[in-house]
């Protein structure tokens, strides 16, 4: 079990992470809110503390993640971080990357984007690559977040599995905060953590061909075979959470996490930060005797269907809180995935969406007491708006 | 749960004050977390910094609205910020000025203290740097943390000589509030 708290910021807790975990190829681009992480890593690499390991320097997220592609294919184990137009430059890579099932783990600090230009936090970065066939994960704190990365690796590289992951952080409300954490203990991550030993590596004495041509006859199945990856993820993110809890003691449940929730009528559910925030809320209002829980969404891809079908099967009404928006359907992407998973299911239970702090705009526990509130009253008379904003300013329009 | 906003001007330290009073409220044994609110910083736009300190782990993930203490470290800036926004009654505004506490018209039923850190920094640091100082202060003023936990915290964030003048312009302030005689 491991022990020892410490004061850090979040990029450090991150950087930290990813230097325990022996990382062989580092490839990354500075930008807000990620810059800090990148630079701990940088430091790191300058004292000598990453043994066996390159900190490739590049011109554009779009050639960090491409050095990476080349890195990963010869059995390195790797790893970025970046954050909003970063990540959208990344676009087309993040399809090269999954296509060839290289287990690159980069920390998405996540970031809203341009235009107009915001430097604060919300979703749509990380949620606007959600079909890019890497797993996604989404972290509450700085412990959680620590202890995530090296989950990911693990998850990532395993032979079954074999895709791409990112673990998403809050940018500025997780990478820049200050807060107690324990940090992995080198001696207990090599415990967890094996090394990464692929079955197929470019090799020039056993040539071999990645990412190569796939004409109809073939290309379907790679796709086919990329989603049976994702299928086998969410046993093995389960897995590596169980195994990380024998190891370091510490757990926050696998796919999902619930609080309160055995009970409740009303049932929110979000990712990321936000989550601590409805937790005190959670509190005050079970102190006032209303039945409300929640479910924290760790994993977004691969999506938990059968664990949420689980999950919400007693619950009067469910309330998503998403910091994305799809634009055109008027929907975060939560709430779009929740409603799907619930049709065609034998679970019948009305959903509404939120969407709210979206380009770094504050959530105080106001603003969910407000969802709360329009959430009871949707039990009582039926749901009057389906997906809207909770923190609009009217006044602005 | 106590909670603690800082208002300054980008260059004076804010955040590292929140930072220090975080390292050091942990030092005496509570949780804590400290962090910004960051704008795109340039030196001397005022700006914010958040501090909760608790008795069990911080959940709690938005900014401050309700702060039990402020802290002022630049007297100007309450001619354009509302640096007693939200301050409880019976907490406490910490300003770093020369002149008194009824020289301030602030619209508050927090308790309005103050200390001239800039001529304590000026004659111990010799710099008017006083984000460290005005630590030792809270510390006096509110008894919510220890003086040597901040400067414990002071002197291991800026090792050496400048964190040895810190500490000792820390305790000063420290006394100043009429703590520790």
């Amino acid at each position: 079990m491991s022990g020892k708290m410490t004061v850090v910021e979040g990029s450090y807790a991150v950087a930290h992470s990813v230097k325990v975990c022996r990382p062989n190829v580092i490839s990354a681009y500075p930008i807000t809110p990620q810059t800090h992480i990148v630079e701990d890593l940088s430091q790191f690499m300058a004292d000598g503390e990453i043994p066996n390991c390159e900190y490739i320097n590049v011109e554009s997220e779009f050639s960090a993640l491409s050095a990476l592609i080349g890195a990963s294919a010869t059995g390195a184990r790797t790893y970025s971080s970046t954050s909003s137009q970063g990540l959208e430059l990344m676009h087309e890579v993040l399809f090269n990357a999954s296509g060839m099932r290289l287990p690159i783990v980069m920390t998405i600090v996540n970031r809203a984007v341009s235009a107009p230009i915001s430097i604060w936090n919300d979703h749509q970065d990380s949620i606007s690559q959600r079909d890019t066939g890497w797993i996604q994960l989404y972290a509450e704190n700085l412990q959680e977040m620590s202890d995530m990365t090296a989950q990911a690796f693990k998850v990532a590289e395993d032979k079954d599995v074999m895709l791409p992951a990112m673990v998403c952080m809050d940018g500025f409300i997780l990478s820049h905060v200050f807060e107690p954490v324990i940090l992995l203990e080198q001696e207990l991550t090599d415990e967890f953590l094996p090394t990464y030993g692929p079955e197929h590596i470019l090799d020039t004495s056993n040539p071999l061909s990645f990412g190569a041509f796939a004409d109809p006859s073939a290309y379907t199945e790679f796709r086919y075979l990329q989603q049976k990856g994702m299928d086998v993820a969410l046993g093995k993110i389960e897995k590596a959470a169980e195994d990380f809890k024998k190891i370091f003691g510490r757990y926050y449940g696998g796919l999902i996490e619930p609080y309160m929730a055995e009970d409740a009528e009303i049932l929110l559910m979000a990712m990321g930060s936000v989550v601590g925030t409805i937790k005190d809320v959670v509190d005050k209002a079970r102190s006032q005797g209303i039945k409300v829980g929640l479910i924290k969404v760790r994993t977004f891809r691969p999506f938990p269907v059968e664990a949420i079908h689980s999950a919400v099967s007693d619950a009067a009404i469910v309330v998503t809180l998403d910091k994305n928006i799809s634009i055109g359907l008027n929907e975060g992407a939560l709430f779009t995935e929740v409603k799907s998973c619930l049709y065609n299911s034998d679970i019948s239970v009305p959903v509404m969406g939120f969407m709210l702090g979206h380009g770094g705009r504050d959530i105080p526990m106001s603003t969910i007491q407000m969802i709360i509130d329009k959430a009871a009253q949707a039990i009582k008379s039926g749901i009057k708006v389906e997906s809207e904003y909770a923190d609009l300013r009217g006044e602005l329009l | 749960m106590k909670e603690i906003r800082i208002h300054g001007r980008g260059g004076q330290g804010s955040v590292t004050a929140a930072e220090l009073l975080a390292v050091a409220a942990f030092e005496d044994g509570k949780y804590s977390q400290a962090f910004p609110a960051f704008g795109v910083e340039r030196r001397g736009a005022p700006i914010m910094a958040f501090t909760r300190i608790n008795e069990q782990f911080i959940r709690l993930r938005s900014q401050i609205y309700e702060p039990d203490y402020v802290i002022v470290q630049d007297a100007t800036l309450i001619e354009t910020v509302d640096v007693a926004s939200g301050a409880k009654p019976g907490g406490k505004i910490l300003i770093n000025t020369e002149f008194s506490p009824d020289t301030f018209d602030l619209d508050t039923e927090a308790e309005v203290i103050t200390i001239d850190a800039t001529r304590i920094a000026l004659d111990i640091i010799g710099r008017p740097i006083v984000n460290t100082i005005l630590l030792g202060a809270f510390a006096g003023a509110t008894g919510e943390i220890r003086v040597e936990s901040i400067q414990n915290a002071v002197a291991e964030r800026f090792p050496g000589k400048v964190g040895e003048k810190n500490s000792q312009a820390v305790l000063e302030a420290y006394h100043r509030m009429g703590a520790g005689q």
